[in-house]
Formats: C-alpha cells, sequence, structure tokens
C-alpha cells in the first residue's frame, strides 16, 4: 500500500496532489480500427456502476438506480468533465477514451480532485474503451441525454474517413443510446471536419440542429471551446472553431 | 473460388426445398437470384470487401447483404417488370454498419419489420426495416448482447403470438441463446457444448470452446437444430414457448464417419433437416492431384418437426445415402461424387474444427510478433532505402 502511495506521488504535483501530464504523455492519435483487448463489459447490465461513483452507489443501499447521462466521447485528458461535474453535480458522466495512458490520467485526476474537494467530483469517471465499436456495450436505448464529440481526430485522407467518429452510419448508434430531446454536442477547429459533421448530423433523420437562441441560453455551449485542453490551445493560437449541435428526435414512421 | 462453391452446393440444396436461389460469382462481383423461371443478376461492384451474408426481405423487394468492413448495402430488386438491363445498373446502396467489425449473420424478421445483424464482436443489431430502405436504416430498435465470443448464426423462431417476438442465436461461446428481440432482453442460455458432452474431452487439450456454427429452427419453432463444430451430429434443443426457454431434446449422432454439420437448412413445409458439411482449401497429406481440395457431404434428418407431445416422432433419424430424396443424382450433384475417401473425411473434420474460430475471433499476438507485422506493413515498406 505504502509502496503504491510513493510511486503515485511521484507522477502527482507535490502541491495540488494533482497528475502531472508529462508523466502521462501519448501519441495524439489511437488507430480505432484494430482490434483491441481491454476489458468490455457484455452489456450495460454489466457495467459496474458502483466502481466508478462510489459515492452515489453505497454498499449497504439498494437503491443506487441512477444512470450515466452524458458521455464525453474521446474525452482526452477530461479538461469538459471537470467542467461539467460542477455545472451538474447530481447527473453521472463519464469520459470514454481509447488512449490508455491518457485514460489513466484522468482517473488519477478525478481521484485527486476527490481528495482535494471533498464530495466534489463524486459524478465523474472515466473508461478505457473503443467507443466506435462499443457504445452499446455501456448504454442502454435511450439512456443518455448529452454527448459531447470534441476536437476529435479529423483523419484528413479520404481512405481514412471512415475512422472519424462522426459518420453517418455511427450517429445511427448514437441516436440509440441518446434519448429523444438528447443533445449531441460537436466541436473542431478544423474547417474540412466541422463541415463534414454538420452534413452528417443535417442528413441524419434522427437529429435536427439545436437553434441560436436555445445554445446562447445553453451554459453548456460556452465551455466546449473554453473547457477542454485542446480548446484552450486553440484559443491561444486564436484559431477558428465550427461548432454543430443537434437534438435527438423521435422516429418519424 | 472455393467459396464460391460452397455457396453454389449449399444453394443447390436448398433449391430442392425452397423456391428462390442465389449464386454469387467468384470475385462477388455479380450476384445473381433465380425465382422460378426468372433469372436475374446483379452489380456488386460497389463491394470492395468480401460478402460474408446475405438475405432477401420478406417481401421480396429488396436484397440486403453485408461486406468484411461490416457495412450492409441494399439492392432494391422489387421491381422486375424491366428485367432485362435495369437491375443490372441498379446500385447497392450502404444502409447500416457494424464498425469495423465483421458481420457473420444477416436475416429478416418474419413479419419483415426488422433486419438483424450478427457481428464478430459478440452483438446481434436489430434495426428496423424502413419503407425506403435505400434511403438508409437508421433507427435501431435494440441490440441482444450477451454472448461472450462471436455470434456465428441466427434463427427467428416463428410462434403464433405476435407478441412473443423470439429469436435464437450461436455463438463461439458454446451456447445458444434465446432473445425477445424486440426488446433485446436475454430469455435463456443454453451451454450446448457441455450438453453434448463436447467440453470434456476438450478440456485436456485446450481451454477453447466448440462453436456453435449453424441453427435451424422447425416451422413452429418448438424444435432448434444446432450445429456444433466437434460434434459429429446435430443436437435438437426444445424451445417452450410460454416459458420461453431452452432445453436439450436430444443429441443425434451420424453412424460410419465423422459428419459434422457446417450448415443446416430446412423448408417450411417437409419435415426433412438438410445438412451440409463442407470444407475448402483443406491441405491434402498425399498430394493426390485428383482429389480436389473441395469437401461437400450432404445428410439429411427426418422426422425434424413436432407433433405436440413431449416426445419427438421416434423417426428422427439421420437417413441412409439411398433414402434421400433424389438419391443419388442429388448427392452427385450436391457433393461432386458419391463416395468420400474415409482419409479425406477425417482431414475435412479436423479443419472443420477450427475453421469458423479461425476466420472470426481476434488474433492475439505476442510483442515479438507484432514488430515483425508492423515491419511488414505497407506504409513502412515504402520507406526502407534501397540497397
Amino acid at each position: 500500500m505504502l509502496e503504491q502511495e510513493s510511486i503515485a506521488n511521484h507522477t502527482h504535483s507535490k502541491t495540488t496532489g494533482l497528475p502531472r501530464k508529462r508523466f502521462y504523455r501519448a501519441r495524439a492519435h489511437s488507430n480505432p480500427l484494430s482490434d483491441s483487448h481491454f476489458p468490455v463489459p457484455a452489456s450495460p447490465a454489466q457495467f459496474d456502476c458502483a466502481l466508478h461513483y462510489p459515492q452515489f452507489f453505497p454498499p449497504n443501499k439498494t437503491n443506487g438506480s441512477q444512470k450515466i447521462e452524458f458521455a464525453d466521447i474521446g474525452c482526452g485528458f477530461g479538461g469538459l468533465l471537470i467542467s461539467l461535474s460542477v455545472l451538474f453535480p447530481d447527473k453521472l458522466m463519464i469520459g470514454m477514451e481509447l488512449r490508455d495512458k491518457v485514460t489513466e490520467y484522468v482517473k488519477e485526476r478525478v481521484l485527486a480532485l476527490r481528495v482535494s474537494n471533498p464530495g466534489q467530483y463524486e459524478n465523474v469517471s472515466v473508461v478505457r474503451t473503443n467507443s466506435m465499436k462499443y457504445i452499446p456495450n455501456y448504454f442502454e436505448k435511450g439512456q443518455l441525454t448529452k454527448m459531447f464529440f470534441l476536437f476529435p481526430d479529423p483523419h484528413f485522407k479520404e481512405k481514412n474517413h471512415r475512422r472519424r467518429v462522426i459518420s453517418p452510419h455511427l450517429l445511427d448508434e448514437y441516436a440509440y443510446v441518446l434519448r429523444v430531446g438528447g443533445i449531441i454536442y460537436t466541436i473542431t477547429d478544423v474547417e474540412e471536419l466541422g463541415v463534414w459533421m454538420n452534413a452528417c448530423l443535417d442528413g441524419h433523420p434522427l437529429f435536427e440542429a439545436v437553434s441560436e437562441s436555445e445554445l446562447e441560453a445553453d451554459p453548456v455551449v460556452e465551455l466546449l471551446s473554453s473547457a477542454t485542453e485542446e480548446g484552450q490551445k486553440v484559443a491561444r493560437n486564436e484559431g477558428q472553431t465550427f461548432r454543430a449541435v443537434y437534438r435527438r428526435i423521435a422516429a418519424s414512421r | 473460388m472455393e467459396d464460391t462453391h460452397m455457396e453454389e452446393s449449399e444453394q443447390k440444396l436448398e433449391s430442392e426445398v425452397a423456391p428462390a436461389l442465389i449464386a454469387i460469382h467468384p470475385n462477388q462481383k455479380f450476384i445473381s437470384v433465380s425465382i422460378g423461371s426468372e433469372l436475374r443478376v446483379f452489380n456488386l461492384q460497389v463491394s470492395e470487401k468480401r460478402v460474408t451474408s446475405l438475405a432477401i426481405s420478406s417481401d421480396g423487394k429488396f436484397l440486403c447483404f453485408a461486406d468484411k468492413f461490416g457495412v450492409v448495402y441494399v439492392v432494391d430488386i422489387g421491381d422486375h417488370s424491366c428485367e432485362n438491363q435495369a437491375p443490372l445498373s441498379k446500385k447497392a446502396v450502404p444502409i447500416l454498419s457494424h464498425y469495423c467489425s465483421i458481420i457473420t449473420r444477416l436475416e429478416f424478421s418474419p413479419d419483415g419489420q426488422y433486419i438483424v445483424t450478427a457481428d464478430r464482436d459478440f452483438k446481434i443489431r436489430v434495426t428496423v426495416f424502413p419503407k425506403e430502405p435505400l434511403n438508409g436504416a437508421h433507427e435501431i430498435q435494440s441490440f441482444c448482447l450477451g454472448h461472450t465470443d462471436f455470434v456465428s448464426c441466427l434463427a427467428f423462431v416463428h410462434c403464433q403470438d405476435s407478441a412473443n417476438q423470439l429469436l435464437v442465436s450461436g455463438s463461439g461461446d458454446s451456447t445458444v441463446r434465446l432473445w425477445d428481440y424486440a426488446s433485446g432482453s436475454l430469455l435463456d442460455t443454453c451451454d450446448v457444448g457441455a450438453k453434448a458432452g463436447l467440453l470434456d474431452s476438450i478440456q485436456g487439450q485446450d481451454e477453447i470452446l466448440p462453436a456453435v456454427t449453424d441453427l435451424c429452427a422447425t416451422p413452429d419453432g418448438s424444435l432448434i437444430a444446432v450445429a456444433i463444430q466437434s460434434l459429429p451430429g446435430i443436437l435438437l434443443l426444445k424451445c417452450n414457448l410460454s416459458s420461453r426457454t431452452l432445453s436439450l431434446s436430444k443429441v443425434i449422432s451420424v453412424d460410419g464417419e465423422p459428419f459434422i454439420p457446417t450448415s443446416i437448412g430446412a423448408s417450411s413445409s417437409v419435415p426433412l433437416l438438410w445438412m451440409v458439411m463442407g470444407a475448402s482449401s483443406i491441405s491434402q497429406p498425399n498430394n493426390n492431384k485428383d482429389s480436389t481440395a473441395l469437401l461437400a457431404r450432404v445428410r439429411v434428418l427426418s422426422g425434424f418437426d413436432f407433433n405436440g407431445s413431449d416426445s419427438i416422432s421416434h423417426e428422427t433419424r439421420v437417413l441412409e445415402d439411398k433414402e434421400v430424396p433424389y438419391s443419388d443424382p442429388l448427392l452427385l450433384e450436391l457433393q461432386g461424387k458419391l463416395c468420400i475417401g474415409e482419409e479425406a473425411f477425417s482431414t475435412a473434420a479436423q479443419a472443420v474444427k477450427m475453421s469458423m474460430r479461425n476466420l472470426l475471433i481476434k488474433k492475439h499476438y505476442s510483442a515479438e510478433r507484432r514488430e515483425v507485422r508492423k515491419k511488414g506493413r505497407n506504409d513502412k515498406k515504402n520507406q526502407t532505402p534501397l540497397s
């Protein structure tokens, strides 16, 4: 136990107790097409929420039926989740990240924040997974109310467009896990990808664009560009961002 | 080429029992469908990868097929008033996809409402089949999740009660599972590998479970035939439609030869179960040029129905070759020859045991092997300096 702590301390800042990024360096991209060998829950029922949100699922109580409502797909270093956690303290949210070192960083970051801010950040967690492949293994039909795709890998080559996390066929799965009225938030600093994501969402029968006035009223929208590490980088470089926010609508039959 | 042979032989087998026929061009450039005296050919060149499964919608208007990328395409085959040239030019349109997975089976629900796809990532997806499928099938009804290995086969359990929408699936995890496919809920799991007594014999060597390769339900849905890799014979499961459970009915073994069915089928009107054991690209031990590397053996099980009582009709048995309908001419056509050498048979049986698993499992490479594979990658090859 002691030994573990000393290892953990080595990678964490002495003053804030937060993990230091330089010990969690990872390549910027990961191939979503390669076969993965990390554990995946066989079905959403097998996903152990109590492990991720111990405060929400006290061991001696059986009323822990609350479900995850927000998913940040490709959460990176977890900037958005940390902001959302304070904004929506009673909603459970999860980050999904394919790069294991980055996932490890977010996990340590959340644990450290929980220690330094008792009672806070209990509603946020992270999981290492390929969300393009395993979304239905984590969430039931209509479980989510918000999904985030912030600064995804642009995959410029046409040959690699099928690796993009927003694509016409993957939107079917996102529509499945989002409940009617749920919102999908996307943002990028790559114009070409912004146009692509907008076109995919526009062409999908189960999504409609959220109006400008609603966007202004939504406190989450501002976070898209300000809360994430990627977004701050773009702001530093005074770059442009392209946003697409869409609502899940019922199928017309 | 080998695959085509398999497909053809299976399709010819079907021709004895079903009205429509399908054949696939060796390089999957075309699919042809024959219904009665009509022959229709469709251009498939849109698909770059191998076709893994196909099905025709229950109203006969659409053909759907899946390729090895995990994409399902639809072709409109409904309007055959101008069948000479028009169908060939009809484009296959992608309608849904399993992200970077191999779709192992594709089926339409009996009422035509859903298209159900199974993949090697343990998933079964139930998608609403829209009225205008050319615009894509976007609405997912459910996912049936619970298998712990690739899903290899699907069969609908027909029943009178329309509220009961039952589906059975077979998998590399050696189980057959019963689902309410509209909700995606798992109703029952039957460990057929253990039930067939296959696990004990295997335990000593390896921890590989014998995969379920095919399923076939009787028209009333009460009886399900199960083909399992390494089971020389067929296993019959009873499906209780009211309690929605599966139970072992009988294991029927085949005498005289190691017959391990790789594909099975039945018509809705004749109580016969048609079974084929086939393998392509079998290595030839004695390099005999006369014997081709293809093997197909057809057997037929009689009494494949359910008469309401708890015991299956006593006539449930594997027919001798001379008792098979159309007898020798049929077998000659389907098998290519009447007699199959014992040696070829046992080689095939050995190959068949692992074939499906080898096609579908995720390969684990050692760190060393991974490095070697990386070096062999095309993008790296171009960078090696010429010396």
